[in-house]
Formats: C-alpha cells, structure tokens, sequence
C-alpha cells in the first residue's frame, strides 16, 4: 500500500503524530487482543480458562513474588493442550486436506476460468455470451440455494473426497473468476495475439505464451480471493466432503464441539491457534498482494 | 482469427463449463424444481405445487412464525451491521489516510481478523464473550439480544477492516487539487469531509454499504458456531434456519429448499439495486 505523503496543508495533522500514533498504537492492540488472550489461554489448565481468562496466575502480584509465581505454574501446563488438540481433531491430517483443498482448486480455478474467460472474450457468439451471462447470475446466488441438490450430486458423481472436491470448487467459483478475467481480457490489445499466430503459435501457445503472463495481475487477485474462501469454507465442505473421513480445518474446528454441546475449551484454545498461525504466517508473506486483490477484487466485484 | 480459435473450444471452455455445470447451473434449475416438490434426496421426488412454500408459513392450519421471524431478526442485524463497519470502517480509514507514522502497521493489524475464517473466530469470540458474561452468570446464548449484539460484534471486528482497505484505496485517489480548492475557499474541516469526502466517495460508500448488507443477509458460519441458533430458535439468521429446516428434520427437505428458493430472491433483489445505485449515484471526476 502507498504511504500517504503529507500533505502541504497538514501541517497541524503532523504536529499531533506522536499523539495519534500512540493512540493508534493502543487500539490496534486492543484490535488484536482477542487473538493474544487465545494464545495465552492456550497454554493454561482447562479448569483456568473461564476461572482467569485474562490473567496468568492465580494469585496477584501483591500477595508476593513467591505466591505468585506457584501460582503461574499452577495454571501453566506447557504443551499439553496442544497434544491433546492435535489427537483429537488428527490436525495435521486436516492442516494437509485444507491446504491441498486450498492450492488444488486455486490453481484450477485460476487456468480453467482464465482460459475460459479469454475464449469466450475473443470468440463472440450466442453462446458465449450465454456462458457470461450465467457467469454474472451466478455471482448473485447465495450457496444456501443450491446446497442440497449440489452435495447430492457430487455424491452421486463420487466427488465426496479431496479431490473430486476441487471440481466442486471450480464450478461453483467459476462466475467471480470468470467475470474478473473477463473484464482484463477486454483490456488487452487483440493485435498482440495476432501478431502471436502469425508467427505460427496455435492459439493454446499464444494463450500460454503471450496473454497468460499479461494477466499476471489479475491472477494474483483472483488467486488470494479464492485462496481465502476456499481455507476459511466451512459449509460447502462440510456438506460436499465425506466428513466422517476427510475433515478440514474448519469442519476439525467445529467438530471438536461435540455433539451435546460441551467443548474441551483447552484443546479448543489450541487448535484455534494452530488454525490461525498459517493464516498469519501467509499474511506476512503475501501481504502486498493480499490487500491489493482485495481492494480490486472488491470495485469489480 | 476468431475462426482457428473456435476450434479449441474442447480445451479452453470445455473443462470449467462441465465444473460449472456440476457445481451450479444443473444444482440451481434442480434446487428451483425441487421446491415444488416432496423429497428426502434429488431422485424420490413427487410433485406437490405450492405445498411447500404455504408450509413455510403455516403448519397444520396454524401460523409459524419461525421464519418471519428469522426474515425480521436478519433484516435488523444486515442493518445494524451495515451502520456500524461503514462508519468505523470510514472512520479508521480517514484517520489512517492522514500522516501518522506507523500508519501502514496500523492497517496490518485491522485487516487481520478478515482473514480468518468465521468459525475460528466464532470460537475465539465466544470464549472471551462467555468468560465475560459468567460474572453476570449469563452466556452468550441467555437471550436473543446477547447473541445478536455477540454476532453483530464479531461480525463488526471481522469486516471493518476489508471495508477499510476498500475506503482507504477510495481516499487516495480523490485528486488534491480538489481538496486543496476548498481550503483555499475557506471550507473548515467538517465542510471539507461533508461537501467534499464523501461526495467524492460515493461510488466506495455504495459499493461496501452492499457488500456489508449482503454478508449480513447471507452470514451462516459465525451464527452456527458462535449461537448455533440458541436460545430455542431465536437467534437462527436466514441461512442457517434454511440449514435448520433442509438437515435438522426430515421431511421438511422441500420446506428448506422453498425457503432457499425465496432467500435468493431476496439477495439477488438486493444485488440488482445495489447496481442501479451504483450506476446513477457516481459522481463524474
């Protein structure tokens, strides 16, 4: 993201920095809190959680160091809600489903509704157009509308496992990829396809020679917008997916409360930040991307 | 040219067509069949015209206000939502556009919960919401306004963040020049954001007062883990009294797939307006 330049005229604005920025400083910490009081919970005894949930000690400070410190150890517990969180959710078998879920339907989602997106832009007839049509309406049907007949189906097609899953994805993805590459496609002079297939590229090399890389900025948009439904979806996989086999983060998160309502609170601390690192280790990463796809991705969109 | 690429129509358009297909044309025009008819799966279907959708209303002669109420209970919570992150969202990003250091780290830290998903947050929420309340020996499912207030405020942290990114890119292209005209015309601070902001924001305003009312009409994940619905069926958001209805009793799968089929109008209605807004409220720049 641009850092703004002050302006001529702020003057007043900058005399008040330190000020604002203390005061930023103190809310986005605030902001975040909720995700450090997890991370601190998760290393407490169960029975502590809801007894102290803010504190890390039994005792205060004020009845003396040693007091204190006994009672630190009473509610620390190391590891322990965390080996218990990854034997009762299996998490790194759902941490390995989520993730080639994840990469599996955003790659396919990116080439097939890019290539679509391009043809159906450069070939113009009744059908084609029908195609973006549908892409468009689609754009606007909540899932609740086709959850039923759509899981189904995929049974019925064998697709209840990770990887029939992917073609699930690709369809139902398919009218937000389609219309944002649509849109790029449009923006794209023909002559340099043209100029591709004179000099003898059938029309697959020119696509992945020439237009493909010139799309290079959408694809990361569409790809982190993807990325981010398909890791965070519950409801479509909890419904598509044989559950009982296959379950991804989400579906391991919200199995863990069982089904008479109770919670094993500290394992339930545990897996929440194992679910949440990836996500925040991905975020640092690509965080230039990230932003950027989601302010475009939300004008078109 | 046109003509040699028709050719490869199998390879370019094929694949994503069939997806496509499986995954949404076939489903939907099925969904809207369906609602017509008594099933338990898509092939012991029989017909029974509108049954379904006068079930949806009335059971055995009596009104069921199950769904009214959860129409009425969405509609106050897509508002409220909608007032909340848009001025707060606003807000931040106003704030953030100015010259303060640290501002991009600021951003950072707001974006964040966007990025986790709805039932990890649930989660995460309704451990501090219930720590809390335990003082007041209440729980976050005590009443219908206990979770509406916990969903509104879970749902609030989640999105002013994505709506700040949105305003903040929405800030920085209105040209200085503007802004530097009214100064020099005398405008004070409160002129300049009246007469001058959020005029020129309006295309941003519209497209996330939209965004914030169909993720608010829409929401399922953070009700099922955060309520799941409780207390009795008070606090069920649309979708998830759709979920209710369609996998919670047998037999009503018709009545579930009726209340899709509405829901949809809804959204799309709501889409559909949001478009014509957009389109005659831009302001030419």
């Amino acid at each position: 993201m641009k850092q703004t330049k002050a302006k001529p005229s702020s003057g007043r604005t900058l005399k008040h920095s330190g000020f604002l920025t203390a005061i930023f400083a103190i809310i986005s910490l605030t902001w975040i809190s909720p995700l450090l009081i997890v991370l601190l919970n998760s290393f407490k005894r169960k029975a502590y959680i809801f007894k102290n949930p803010f504190g890390i000690s039994t005792a205060s400070i004020f009845d003396g160091f040693e007091k204190w410190m006994a009672g630190i150890s009473k509610t620390f517990v190391g590891f322990l809600n965390y080996s218990n969180a990854i034997k009762k959710t299996d998490f790194w078998h759902s941490f390995g489903y989520s993730l080639f879920i994840t990469v599996g339907s955003v790659l396919l989602i990116v080439i097939c509704c890019s290539m679509c997106a391009w043809f159906i832009t450069r070939v113009q007839t009744w059908w084609t157009k029908l195609i973006y049509v549908f892409c468009l309406f689609s754009m606007v049907v909540p899932f609740q509308m086709v959850m039923f007949t759509l899981s189904k189906f995929a049974n019925m097609l064998h697709l209840s496992n990770p990887v029939g899953i992917l073609v699930v994805y690709l369809g139902f993805g398919a009218g937000l990829a389609v219309f944002m590459f649509c849109g790029f496609v449009k923006s794209i002079p023909v002559e340099i396809e043209e100029a591709a297939m004179i000099d003898g590229c059938n029309p697959l090399q020119a696509y992945f020679l020439v237009v493909f890389p010139i799309m290079k900025p959408t694809v990361i948009t569409v790809a982190i917008l993807d990325a981010m439904w398909v890791w965070n979806d519950y409801l479509l996989p909890s419904l598509v997916l044989n559950v009982n086999k296959y379950r991804t983060i989400p579906i391991a998160v919200q199995y863990l409360k069982q089904s008479h309502g109770q919670i094993d609170w500290g394992a339930m601390m545990a897996v929440l930040v194992l679910a949440i690192l990836p996500i925040i280790i991905f975020y640092i990463a690509a965080q230039k991307y990230i932003i950027k796809g989601v302010a475009a991705g939300a004008v078109k969109g | 040219m046109s003509r040699t690429i028709k050719k490869y129509w199998p390879i370019f358009v094929a694949p994503t067509m069939a997806a496509f297909m499986i995954g949404f044309v076939i489903p939907f025009f099925y969904g809207i069949f369906l609602s017509f008819c008594k099933f338990t799966t898509v092939v012991d279907w029989k017909p029974v015209g509108l049954q379904n959708y006068t079930r949806i209303f009335f059971v055995n002669g009596k009104l069921d206000t199950t769904f009214l109420h959860s129409l009425w209970y969405t509609a106050l919570f897509a508002v409220v939502t909608l007032v909340i992150i848009n001025v707060v969202a606003f807000a931040i990003a106003l704030a953030l556009t100015k010259a303060i250091r640290g501002t991009n780290l600021f951003r950072t830290a707001f974006f964040l919960p966007n990025l986790i998903g709805g039932i990890v947050l649930s989660y995460v929420w309704l451990m501090i919401f219930n720590s809390a309340l335990a003082k007041y020996s209440m729980t976050i499912v005590s009443t219908q306004w206990t979770a509406f207030w916990g969903l509104v405020l879970v749902v609030s942290w989640q999105q002013i963040g994505y709506m700040m990114i949105i305003y903040i890119a929405g800030l920085q292209a209105i040209p200085e020049d503007v802004m530097e005209a009214a100064e020099i015309d005398g405008a004070t601070a409160w002129q300049k954001l009246w007469k001058v902001t959020i005029p020129m924001m309006m295309p941003s305003i519209t497209v996330c007062t939209f965004l914030a009312l169909t993720n608010g009409f829409k929401l399922f994940d953070q009700n099922l883990a955060l309520t799941g619905g409780n207390p009795g069926k008070m606090s069920q958001l649309l979708a998830l009294n759709i979920y209710d209805t369609m996998y919670g009793t047998t037999g009503w799968q018709g009545v579930g797939q009726a209340k899709a089929v509405i829901f949809f109008i809804l959204v799309a209605a709501l889409a559909l307006l949001q478009n014509r807004l957009t389109r005659s409220k831009e302001v030419q720049q």
